[in-house]
């Protein structure tokens, strides 16, 4: 190096490896971007019931009906054909949830 | 369904270039730059300093860069090789640089020392003493008064076991007053020897005291092992007797003076260090420097601040800590004039800075409590270091059940530079890494808080210090090679 002097052992052990470097600073420019959080996608931040089937392949027999399912898709998901549209057909169709957690039960098949 | 692009970052054309995160400092007419993130040390030519200068209010981009090099004076070719040396130490980085923090060290970190507290009573009865004091955290209530040879057997050979690959183990012996229980201090000494000697490995023995037991015996048979003696005393007779007092309130000086020139006299196998506590009206850090070392014959002399939560009649007010700073400084001035002569000088707060300046060490934890150093108190539990002795709040396993590897580890986790926010902008932490883990509990409530009552303080010492080293590293370096191994060898 010509330009920096190394006064200890740490600026030293940088000299070697600077010394045994043939990168030109455009390559030297290249530094990795920083890590990005790790972002969970849509349906796995929320309150999720995960998408279940029952043992027998069914939703017949599962200890929450398949409803809150939907809920889940309607809130965080852009997943326009298997819920309900609340913008055109049905607006009302969460009004009696107020809290997905404590009033799924209120949220009912909508029957176009 | 939710996608997240990721911007690709390799096709950003023009980066611009920043400072990275780096503390200048001048000496003796040179200028020299701590780079934090790495804890390395470089001394700058006026082409460097120039780039750095340019950088110092705004990001510039590579043309506009080379292009004021260029109207300085470079050729092209020179500021390209310039920049591109800057880069390559990070000196200068682009925009999307992160640097590394430091790791977290293993969980198996093998033991290197273990303080053994071979009894909690003292004969001394010191105002501001962190283990009887108002700001006490030890709870020794029902708890063994001296520690038994059967505890300290098997605390010499846990550390043996413990420190894994390590060639050399340290075992500190530490109080209350620990020459109360000097017979099992002795006793431990020839055993460990003795177990030292079949495990392979070389063992090592220092011990604190307060120096007014010592006896010609207790000295001979410290010098024939080659035990270190660090002494805690405040200073000349005034002000030792201020706050170092017998339970009669009567100062101990008188006592110990004659004690500690034998001391001196007899004992040369090792180093025989002063630890003076700093505490209000004890502040006069040049009149206790000369009495320690001229008078006395101290080696060295090592100078800390009380420890105290903030509102104790002991505590040293700001404008003190102002006062105590300048000494230092000119202490340390002299200091280099020794070292310039190739002479070590007695003033320890230098030689320890020093000394982690030319490793160049960049801590992921203040100290080694609770890593390679451990605690035993006198019924065999285990803690962080001696300060935590007997602290039921930080116990950390007993010598019989072993670490407690879940405390250990929350003990750890708390501790690391990474979790202390108010360290990330500071360029003291490569050496600092927040401060005293015990000072931290006695004043935040939690050995994890960074101890930000000191913290211009430290940055103003490790600046003094930096200072020193580029100077010496630049006119005499052969003298800081006696630092590279320091740590190992005391």
């Amino acid at each position: 190096m010509k330009h920096l002097k190394a006064l200890n052992n740490k600026a030293r052990r940088i000299e070697d490896v600077a010394d045994q470097s043939d990168q030109d600073f455009v390559a030297l420019q290249q530094t990795t971007p920083p890590p990005r959080p790790h972002v969970p996608m849509g349906c796995t931040l929320s309150f999720s019931p995960g998408w279940e089937v029952d043992a027998g392949g069914g939703t017949a027999g599962l200890c929450q009906p398949v409803e809150r399912d939907i809920y889940d898709c309607y809130v965080t998901c852009f997943w326009p054909v298997q819920v309900p549209d609340h913008v055109n057909y049905s607006p009302d169709w969460a009004s009696n949830c107020a809290s997905a957690t404590k009033d799924w039960r209120n949220l009912d098949i909508v029957f176009p | 369904m939710n996608v997240l692009h990721r911007r690709d970052t390799s096709l950003a054309v023009r980066p611009y270039y920043h400072r990275s995160e780096l503390h200048e400092f001048s000496a003796d007419g040179h200028e020299f730059i701590y780079v934090v993130a790495a804890g390395a040390i470089f001394a700058l030519d006026d082409a460097a300093s120039a780039v750095l200068e340019q950088l110092k209010n705004k990001p510039m981009e590579h043309a506009e860069l080379i292009a004021a090099l260029v109207q300085q004076g470079h050729s092209k070719k020179d500021a390209e090789d310039l920049i591109r040396e800057l880069l390559l130490v990070q000196v200068i980085v682009t925009e999307n640089f992160v640097p590394e923090k430091p790791e977290a060290p293993p969980s198996d970190f093998p033991l290197q020392a273990l303080v053994l507290n071979i009894t909690n009573q003292c004969n001394l009865a010191c105002t501001y003493c962190y283990e009887f004091g108002s700001d006490k955290i030890a709870t020794p209530q029902g708890k063994k008064k001296f520690m038994t040879l059967e505890t300290a057997k098997q605390s010499v050979d846990f550390l043996l076991e413990k420190s894994a690959q390590r060639k050399a183990v340290h075992i500190t012996f530490f109080g209350g007053e620990t020459l109360m229980n000097f017979r099992l201090l002795r006793d431990v000494v020839l055993f460990s020897e003795e177990r030292a000697a079949q495990s392979g490995k070389a063992i090592t023995f220092s011990l604190t005291t307060n120096a007014t037991l010592l006896s010609d015996e207790i000295i001979e048979f410290l010098s024939e092992h080659q035990v270190g003696v660090t002494v805690s005393i405040d200073g000349p007779s005034d002000l030792q007797n201020k706050n170092r007092v017998f339970k009669n309130g009567k100062g101990s000086y008188d006592v110990i003076a004659p004690r500690l020139r034998k001391l001196i006299e007899k004992h040369k196998s090792r180093a025989i260090t002063a630890r003076v506590t700093l505490t209000d009206g004890v502040t006069d850090v040049t009149r206790i420097y000369r009495h320690l070392k001229d008078d006395i014959g101290f080696h060295e002399i090592g100078f800390a601040p009380v420890t105290s939560s903030e509102k104790q009649s002991y505590s040293i007010n700001d404008t003190d800590m102002g006062d105590v700073l300048q000494e230092f400084r000119n202490l340390a001035k002299e200091w280099l004039s020794f070292a310039l002569r190739n002479q070590m000088h007695g003033f320890s707060n230098v030689s320890e800075t020093i000394g982690e300046l030319t490793k160049g060490i960049n801590k992921s934890h203040p100290c080694g409590a609770g890593l390679g150093l451990l605690g035993v108190s006198p019924s065999g539990d285990l803690s962080p270091c001696h300060r935590f002795t007997d602290a039921d709040s930080h116990t950390l396993g007993n010598i019989n059940t072993g670490i407690d590897s879940e405390k250990r580890s929350d003990f750890l986790s708390r501790g690391h530079i990474g979790t202390k926010y108010d360290c990330h902008t500071c360029w003291a932490r490569p050496l600092c890494a927040g401060g005293c883990h015990h000072e931290a509990f006695v004043r935040y409530g939690d050995t994890g808080h960074a101890n930000l009552h000191y913290c211009d303080w430290i940055r103003e010492w490790t600046d003094a210090c930096l200072k020193i080293y580029g100077v010496l590293a630049l006119k005499n370096p052969g003298f800081l090679e006696k630092f590279s191994e320091r740590k190992a060898l005391s």
